[in-house]
């Protein structure tokens, strides 16, 4: 009976086991699932890949608000003469099974007429007759199937985002005119001396310059544009000596062949287009189904139910919500607004907001700020704030929303760069100078000759492909960064500051320890049996730890909203709950933990302290960065657990508790004054202190589930090889050095010939596209190398990535 | 000899037109999502329903049965 797998998801078969069909199951929802693919002719899902299910969420009500037309306008991309055409995000795609059981979704129902996955950004469109179909019964559809859709505010402000393709279009046009210009410019490289030859030498020629126009004005304006940006701020990045490059080599090839001197440089200019773009689509390619820039936006949902004075319910458009507008909050919806509590108890989870794991009751009149999860049952709420106003959201009024980091940052290419174009406009003076002595009418052509052999192209590929190539590395290890300069970044570091709640304690499982009278076999039993009617999250993992053989009838059961259960057998009583419900009064060391407290026939018999458990090698993970860097600890909570983080973490990390998202905030741009800082959180509370350090990595649990503005999203599997990746980017920063030597020296011996005056248009031809091909291969076959370094140490071959 | 302007006439019109093929099939979004349509080429057509046919037969089965009503 143990180890069995359901056939639907591969869950661990436990208490709720059912066995159909001859068949596995852990859960009603799964074989709920496994029926409607069946009885459909999807039984094919379970071919493709074995247990790749997804168990169902009840959704119930949830989705009510899908009912109101205008939401349902906003959302769909089409919707004319009954049909309507959606995007909608589902982040449990995962798999093939995924693929194709969602493209036949025709056979679930006869009204969708087309399904289509986008795989990579974890998307379906679906098209829709809307006569006799709606919006909110193929939501509930795809739920029941367990392919809930993410519909959350952000999709409502979603403008038609403008798929930006400019790079792949350049990317043609210059690959295009290159390959033309090659075979165009092959005759003379040979340099016969034939009649026809020489009678057709202007119309290859011209031919040539037309190709290349479009790459010079189209393909290579980003370029361009860069260096006269650059030079506008007085900065001499690499775009200026590449832009340089690009016009001197244009203007010579032209006028070489008006005045009919050589065949000009059309090939190499075309191919250093060809060979600088390349790098930058490489270097461009990210996660398409993460997002890196969400706010509160994509964590609060899109209506909200209202309590109309006539007593009716309405769902309206959040942003609709008015200040004194009373709104209905059921079980796991969000509060949207600050707000006054009316009816209902409310136990509301703060930890997206304060990072604090434990639920905070609280009674009527009291004022509930928006972000928090009401736990448990039904409440009604007066707004006193609008949705923007409110106290987490007036977070992102913060200027540090609106920073880009990127562009403050000085690459390594960059600074390369500066002395680069320094170095290369000096040698081209002094040759020139001494030719002007010499023999003046070479001067102009060894002054032309050594900007065009000095381009820096392969410069500027090696930080790309190095880059680009440890970004993929890093995907395939669950470290998903934004761009390639988060790398750079990283390197820097020398201070890291991590969130405690959901960072280094894991939400999957709490410690929980018994301090109190050992409860009686009876008791035990009883206990469980209380427990396993309540739906509390508290009562459910306890129900789990507790050992008792049987499970026992209750005569009478009750529980108690916010408070805690009772449980009755045989004139035997037994209470869970808070210590107040218990009977049992606040002592003083209490109130920085969470503690389920039992009576037994109203006798206290002692309590069930609910410890977060750390993950599994924090304490090295300290340890090894703690050797190079400065650590600390910036938590939202209550310093209840500051002994046993001083038992884990070494000596000298620095900790500060209680702090709220402003403060977190604030903290890093004091410490920012000296050093470069790495903020490592989960929640909206760490969003600010996320924005504002240097390199801001989010730890999420389940990477397709939200996590705030961040530069970095790491699996918290991937938790304890975080010193790993700080490792290796400063060793991709070496690999980038490396190559920047190797590149130098294809310059000194280019720039060897255009000195003396000895560059033809065929050296110039294999040499550059020679030194490009050789960083390019060099750099991919060390990061390989450091890949596989990765890939050692934990023992394990990556043989299956999706990137 | 000035069969070589009609060399590169042609030679030049048919790069252009597959230049013309490459930006069509961008603008269609067809370089978007590059791994799905990889996935996509390995299924069967045929789905089978609960008695083990295949729907293909199946749907034929039904559109006979409509024509003849």
């Amino acid at each position: 009976m143990t180890n069995m797998t359901c056939y639907h998801c591969g869950d661990d078969c436990g208490r709720d086991h059912v066995h159909f069909d001859d068949k596995d199951f852990c859960c009603h929802g799964c074989k709920t699932v496994y029926e409607i693919f069946t009885s459909n002719g999807l039984s094919n899902f379970y071919e493709i890949e074995t247990k790749a299910g997804i168990s169902p969420k009840e959704v119930r009500s949830k989705y009510d608000f899908l009912d109101n037309q205008e939401i349902v306008d906003k959302l769909t991309e089409f919707n004319e003469e009954g049909v309507q055409v959606i995007n909608l995000s589902i982040p449990s795609i995962h798999c093939s099974s995924c693929i194709w059981v969602l493209e036949n979704l025709n056979k679930l129902h006869p009204s969708i007429s087309n399904s289509q996955v986008d795989f990579p950004k974890k998307t379906l469109r679906v098209t829709y007759s809307s006569t006799d179909f709606s919006l909110k019964g193929l939501v509930l559809m795809l739920s029941s199937i367990g392919y809930e859709p993410y519909i959350s505010l952000d999709e409502y402000d979603k403008k038609d985002k403008k798929i930006d393709r400019s790079l792949i279009y350049k990317l043609g046009v210059a690959g295009f005119a290159f390959g033309n210009v090659m075979l165009l410019s092959f005759p003379e490289y040979f340099e016969v001396e034939e009649f026809w030859l020489e009678q057709y030498k202007p119309v290859f020629r011209w031919l040539m310059f037309a190709f290349s126009l479009p790459v010079v004005f189209y393909a290579s304006q980003d370029y361009f544009k860069a260096a006269f940006k650059g030079l506008k701020s007085k900065l001499l990045n690499i775009d200026v000596p590449i832009a340089l490059g690009i016009l001197t080599l244009f203007l010579r090839s032209t006028a070489d062949i008006a005045f009919d001197l050589g065949s000009g440089f059309f090939d190499s200019l075309t191919g250093l287009v060809f060979f600088l773009l390349l790098g930058k689509f490489f270097q461009q390619r990210t996660y398409a189904f993460l997002s890196f820039e969400r706010d509160y936006k994509s964590y609060f949902p899109i209506a909200v139910t209202r309590l109309n004075p006539d007593k009716s319910e309405e769902n309206i458009q959040i942003y609709k919500v008015k200040v004194g507008d009373r709104l209905l909050i059921r079980s796991n919806e969000i509060i949207p607004v600050d707000c006054v509590l009316i009816k209902g108890s409310a136990e509301i989870d703060y930890s997206f907001v304060t990072g604090e794991s434990q639920a905070v009751f609280k009674e009527n009149g009291e004022k509930l700020y928006a972000g928090g999860k009401q736990l448990s049952g039904l409440l009604v709420v007066e707004v006193l704030k609008s949705v923007s106003q409110s106290y987490l959201t007036q977070l992102w009024g913060n200027l540090v929303f609106s920073k880009d980091k990127a562009s403050t940052f000085r690459t390594l290419t960059d600074s390369i760069g500066k002395r680069f174009t320094a170095g290369v406009l000096t040698i081209a003076t002094i040759s020139t100078l001494f030719w002007l002595f010499y023999e003046p009418s070479m001067a102009l052509n060894v002054f032309t000759a050594v900007l065009i052999i000095a381009c820096p192209c392969a410069i500027a590929l090696a930080a790309p492909f190095t880059l680009g190539n440890m970004l993929r590395i890093f995907g395939r290890h669950k470290l998903y960064l934004k761009n390639t300069n988060v790398i750079e970044r990283l390197a820097k570091i020398d201070t890291a500051i991590f969130d405690k709640t959901g960072t280094l304690t894991t939400t999957k499982k709490d410690t929980i320890i018994y301090e109190g009278v050992e409860l009686t076999p009876e008791e035990t039993i009883l206990l469980k049996t209380t427990l396993r009617a309540s739906n509390h999250p508290l009562s459910r993992s306890l129900y789990d730890i507790l050992k008792a053989n049987e499970i026992a009838t209750l005569d009478e059961f009750e529980e108690h909203t916010g408070k805690g259960v009772v449980g009755k057998l045989d004139s035997h009583t037994i209470k869970a709950g808070s210590s107040v419900y218990v009977g049992e009064g606040v002592s003083g060391d209490s109130i920085a933990e969470t503690a389920v407290y039992i009576s037994s026939n109203d006798a206290f018999k002692g309590r069930f302290v609910f410890k977060n458990s750390y993950r599994e090698g924090v304490s090295n993970i300290f340890k090894a960065l703690g050797k190079s860097m400065q650590i600390g600890i910036l938590s939202g909570d209550n310093d209840g657990e500051r002994k046993q983080l001083q038992e884990l973490l070494p000596v000298r990390t620095q900790m500060h508790f209680n702090q709220k998202p402003e403060d977190k905030l604030n903290h890093i741009q004091r410490l920012q004054r000296e050093h470069k800082v790495m903020m490592v959180g989960d929640g909206l509370n760490d969003a600010g202190a996320l924005a504002q350090s240097d390199v801001g990595i989010a730890v999420s649990e389940d990477i397709n589930v939200f996590s705030p503005a961040c530069d970095g999203i790491l699996d918290a599997s991937q938790f304890d090889d975080l010193p790993l990746f700080m490792e290796l980017s400063r060793k991709s920063i070496q690999v980038i050095k490396m190559s920047f030597v190797l590149s130098l020296c294809y310059n000194v011996v280019g720039i060897y010939f255009a000195v003396t005056g000895q560059l033809q248009p065929v050296i110039a031809a294999i040499l550059m596209p020679l030194s490009s091909i050789s960083i390019v291969l060099f750099t991919t076959l060390m990061t390989n190398a450091l890949g596989r370094k990765i890939s050692m140490k934990k023992g394990t071959i990556d043989s299956f990535s999706t990137s | 000899m000035s069969v070589i302007y009609v060399l590169l006439a042609i030679s030049i019109t048919v790069a252009l037109v597959f230049f013309a093929a490459f930006v069509l099939s961008v603008k269609k979004g067809q370089y978007d999502d590059a791994y799905t349509p990889s996935v996509r080429m390995l299924f069967e057509d045929e789905l089978l329903d609960a008695s083990g046919t295949s729907t293909t037969e199946q749907k034929e089965i039904t559109q006979t049965k409509r024509t003849n009503q």
